[in-house]
């Protein structure tokens, strides 16, 4: 658990998690399913965001935001297109800055450490605060089995790379559908099946972070539930953060909820809250549908 | 208390001996730029002069070798027939294929052949003319002007290439607002499609005229060569790249300096034109 | 009533254009048809003039005596053109060897590791490359490259001379080595400018792919960029090499003009297209050499058509795949 040196919006006045289940309490709707799916089964790792400020040359994209993830939990961000969400969290893995022109001020620490640190390496951080993107994005030249070996193989051979594959397939739901058919290249599987081979090789490097851009939007409403339902199970493991467009998403995901509009944060706190009796008025419009 | 897994000095080494070869690779490549353009100029220059540009190679194998005059006319009035044939031909192939071929099956077969002819070398070209305008007798023996039919039949598939790119790039919207307003169809091709691309069609026409300029291979048995200044291109004709060409087979010193002082010309002349070829490209609205 | 007189104009509709008002399109649409189509006409009329008058000599020696038979003795009438097929061979593949690594090493560099500002200037100074024109490049070769090199290929050639074909031999001012090496150079921009656009259009969720789950970047281009690009870096491959194969006025200055089967690397050699430029001169009374020469022409033509055919069906693979039309040789020329 991290102890919180200034006030914030988040939890305030809590240092744990607002929903364990209570012995006898009886099932949820279903809309609040994936937040009951049990412990952590790894302590988690946090991210805080300190006065990030991000740029595209000259114009200013994120402007000045204070964020906590908190381990173990999925936070969404949500907001408008264009309200610089995955420019955020492209900051926090660094991928921001491949951008040409483009680059980040302030602090992002994975627990202690500031990923914008000196004598950081970027090539690290990232293997640490893994990335899956909008639209799957297999290396096409290379079988299901190579994909998810990909990452594996950067850093040597230490690991034996077949049961690696084998646990992260298993942990991404997919192994049983692609087990006999781990020669074959990757992208001619499903889009569902594709993005969750895209998580398989992310968590076969065995990240402390999962950033999920969007993850879902290209898929259909099948392939989504899927992926909601690992997503569920991810962050037992993993700390998650997701950006999704999608409202319903994140009331059925998130344990937390950012609101950003134009570059700034307008509110965070627990999902529930965000979405049936949020603090602020342009919230609460978002919310409710009223614009975006 | 995250530590990050840290990077193999291996792989970090790696990554840096790739980035160098890659960067070495690059230099490497600009290695034979910068020499033949220092040679050039170190050799060329102090063969120029008012002399050199003014009289006609002699022929003499001692004593004063001459200018190279002739290979300089040669050269203008060759390419410049070569260009006369070529450019409009291959603009005219191109507007087919854009304006009125499209996608059919026998624009296809026509722009397969033309992706062929790029790839003719440059000597079949050379010989194909000899074969039929010279052995077949065609107005005599070795010819200016046969050597330009030569250098056209180059040029056609450089220039249609280029000029297809160009007007393709023409937006269709343009046609359709022009047809829209009932023009007929030519109308629409000479005064909308032609005048935006024209800056285009000038790039693609001059850089295929600089890649004529510098061409010896078709000229060897068209045009052949002779020593004066000529402006009949109904007879055989110097031009400067077989000047220098046959100065340094006979690899005497005077000569020798007087092909690098040619070269120097040659290249200048071409550096020219393919200059003038990108101010253009700049102008153009499409690219 | 009064409406449908308004829209006739003697026995024509309105709507209709005169006959006369429609000659221009239609002679326009027939004219530029007949000249596209004349196109056609003359490659096949190349192809069979050239087998015509290259006859005599198939006839003598048969098509595969002619291609195959290792003897081109000019002084005895015989014309086995092999040595020169060998000598194109060697050279083309030379200047793969030195020129496609290059070729590439600068595309990638170019378009995934300079900084912005150079790209422009770098690319532009690569095609430069392609305006010097071959008599040049061959003066400079013969006056420059082959003297200053003789001492460095000497000692290469000493020693290495326990690598069979390599080393040992005397080494040769003009030779297989220095053709191979200015053909290198010649297609340094062909090959380099379509690998750029071939590297440039990686579509850029592969290199983030890659960059996401902590790749340094050469590792970066190792798993995106390269495995993307081997298509169209093939083909670029073999569009230089058919400019290689068919490259006739810098290798024949250089080569050594010998009809014969250099059995080293730094011998002399020859090359069909040189043995036509060289001696077309004394054939032109001698009608048997003469068709030799045009028959090795064919035999010229016929392979960079296969070549270039082959290395067209790479590039419009790599095109297909990434959606985009590769730049046409003219306008980088």
């Amino acid at each position: 658990m991290t102890l919180d040196p200034q006030p914030r919006t988040d939890f305030p006045g809590e240092a744990a998690p607002a929903r364990e289940p209570q012995p006898g309490e009886a099932e949820d709707a279903p809309a609040q399913r994936f937040e009951r799916k049990g412990e952590p089964e790894t302590q988690g790792h946090d991210v805080t965001v300190k006065g990030l400020r991000a740029f595209y040359g000259a114009s200013e994209a994120v402007k000045g935001i204070d964020l906590d993830f908190h381990p173990n939990r999925v936070t969404a961000m949500i907001g408008p297109s264009g309200c610089g969400k995955s420019t955020l969290v492209r900051c926090i893995n660094r991928m921001h800055e491949e951008i040409p022109g483009a680059r980040a001020e302030g602090e992002v620490r994975l627990d202690e450490l500031d990923v914008y640190g000196d004598d950081v390496d970027v090539v690290a951080v990232r293997r640490a605060i893994g990335m899956v993107f909008q639209k799957p994005n297999p290396f096409p030249t290379m079988s299901v089995f190579d994909n998810v070996a990909a990452g594996v193989r950067l850093s040597g051979g230490k690991a034996d790379v077949k049961q690696v594959v084998e646990r992260s397939l298993r942990g991404a739901g997919l192994w049983e559908e692609v087990k006999d058919r781990l020669n074959e290249p990757g992208i001619g599987l499903s889009g569902g099946q594709q993005q969750r081979l895209c998580i398989a090789r992310t968590i076969a490097v065995e990240p402390e972070v999962i950033i999920m851009d969007e993850p879902c939007s290209a898929l259909d409403p099948v392939a989504t539930l899927r992926i909601e339902e690992l997503i569920g199970e991810l962050k037992r493991r993993y700390t998650i953060i997701l950006v999704t467009h999608n409202m319903q998403q994140a009331a059925r995901v998130a344990d937390s909820t950012a609101f950003m509009l134009s570059g700034e944060l307008v509110e965070v706190g627990q999902t529930e809250k965000m979405f049936t009796n949020p603090d602020d008025s342009r919230t609460e419009d978002y919310v409710s549908g009223k614009f975006g | 208390m995250t530590t990050l897994q840290a990077v193999s000095p291996r792989r970090r080494r790696t990554d840096r001996i790739a980035r160098g070869l890659l960067l070495a690779g690059t230099i490497v490549a600009l290695v034979p730029l910068v020499l033949v353009l220092y040679y050039l100029v170190k050799k060329g220059i102090g063969a120029w002069g008012i002399d050199f540009f003014t009289t006609d190679p002699s022929g003499r194998f001692f004593g004063d070798p001459g200018g190279i005059k002739s290979a300089i006319v040669g050269t203008v009035l060759i390419v410049a027939l070569a260009t006369a044939i070529a450019v409009p031909a291959g603009i005219g192939v191109a507007l087919y294929l854009v304006e009125y071929g499209k996608k059919s099956t026998f624009a296809n077969v026509v722009r397969y052949f033309v992706d062929v002819l790029t790839g003719v070398p440059s000597i079949v070209f050379g010989l194909f003319i000899y074969i039929v305008l010279v052995l077949g007798n065609v107005g005599g023996n070795f010819a200016g002007w046969k050597g330009s039919v030569a250098l056209a039949l180059l040029m056609l598939p450089v220039v249609t290439r280029a000029s297809e790119v160009v007007l393709q790039l023409v937006p269709d919207s343009l046609r359709e607002a022009a047809l829209a307003l009932g023009a007929p169809r030519w109308r629409v091709v000479a005064r909308v499609v032609l005048p935006s691309a024209l800056p285009g069609l000038v790039t693609g026409s001059l850089l295929a005229v600089a890649r004529a300029a510098g061409e010896t291979a078709p000229l060897l048995f068209t045009a052949f060569a002779v020593k004066a200044t000529t402006l009949d291109l109904g007879t055989q004709m110097n031009s400067l790249p077989i000047q220098i060409f046959n100065d340094v087979r006979q690899a005497q010193d005077r000569l020798v300096e007087r092909a690098w002082g040619a070269a120097l010309t040659l290249v200048v002349m071409i550096l020219l034109l393919t200059l003038i070829a990108r101010l253009f490209q700049r102008r153009s609205r499409l690219t | 009533m009064e409406a449908a007189t308004a829209t006739t104009r003697g026995d024509r509709s309105v709507l209709e254009r005169s006959p006369l008002a429609r000659l221009p399109d239609r002679a326009l649409r027939w004219g530029l048809t007949l000249l596209a189509g004349a196109t056609l006409a003359l490659i096949a009329y190349f192809i069979i003039r050239l087998y015509i008058e290259a006859k005599p000599a198939f006839d003598k020696f048969g098509v595969f005596g002619f291609t195959f038979d290792n003897n081109w003795d000019v002084s005895k009438g015989i014309f086995g053109a092999w040595p020169l097929v060998v000598g194109t061979l060697i050279t083309s593949a030379l200047a793969l060897v030195i020129g496609v690594p290059v070729a590439v090493a600068t595309a990638i560099y170019i378009v995934e590791l300079c900084p912005r500002k150079l790209r422009q200037p770098l690319s532009m100074m690569v095609e430069l490359l392609a305006a010097v024109p071959s008599v040049v490049y061959g003066l400079w070769a013969v006056f420059v490259v082959i003297p200053k090199l003789l001492p460095a290929e000497k000692w290469f050639a000493d020693t290495f001379s326990f690598i069979p074909w390599i080393g040992g031999g005397t080494v040769a001012g003009p030779n297989y080595f220095i053709g191979g090496l200015v053909l290198a150079i010649m297609i340094l921009p062909i090959v380099s400018a379509i690998s750029r656009e071939v590297v440039a259009t990686v579509p850029v969720e592969q290199k983030e792919a890659a960059l996401a789950l902590g790749a340094t970047r050469w590792e970066m281009i190792r798993m995106a960029v390269l495995p993307y690009s081997r298509a169209g870096i093939t083909g670029a491959s073999m569009l230089g090499l058919g400019r290689a194969i068919g490259e006739t006025i810098a290798v024949t200055l250089v080569i050594g003009n010998a009809p014969q089967i250099g059995n080293h690397l730094f011998a002399q050699g020859y090359t069909l297209a040189a043995v036509i430029a060289n001696e077309f001169g004394e054939a032109a009374s001698n009608h048997l050499h003469r068709a030799a020469l045009i028959a090795a022409g064919l035999v010229l033509f016929v392979l960079t058509l296969v070549v270039n055919g082959l290395a067209r069906a790479f590039v419009i693979r790599a095109e297909r795949k990434q959606g985009t039309r590769i730049a046409p040789e003219g306008a980088g020329a």
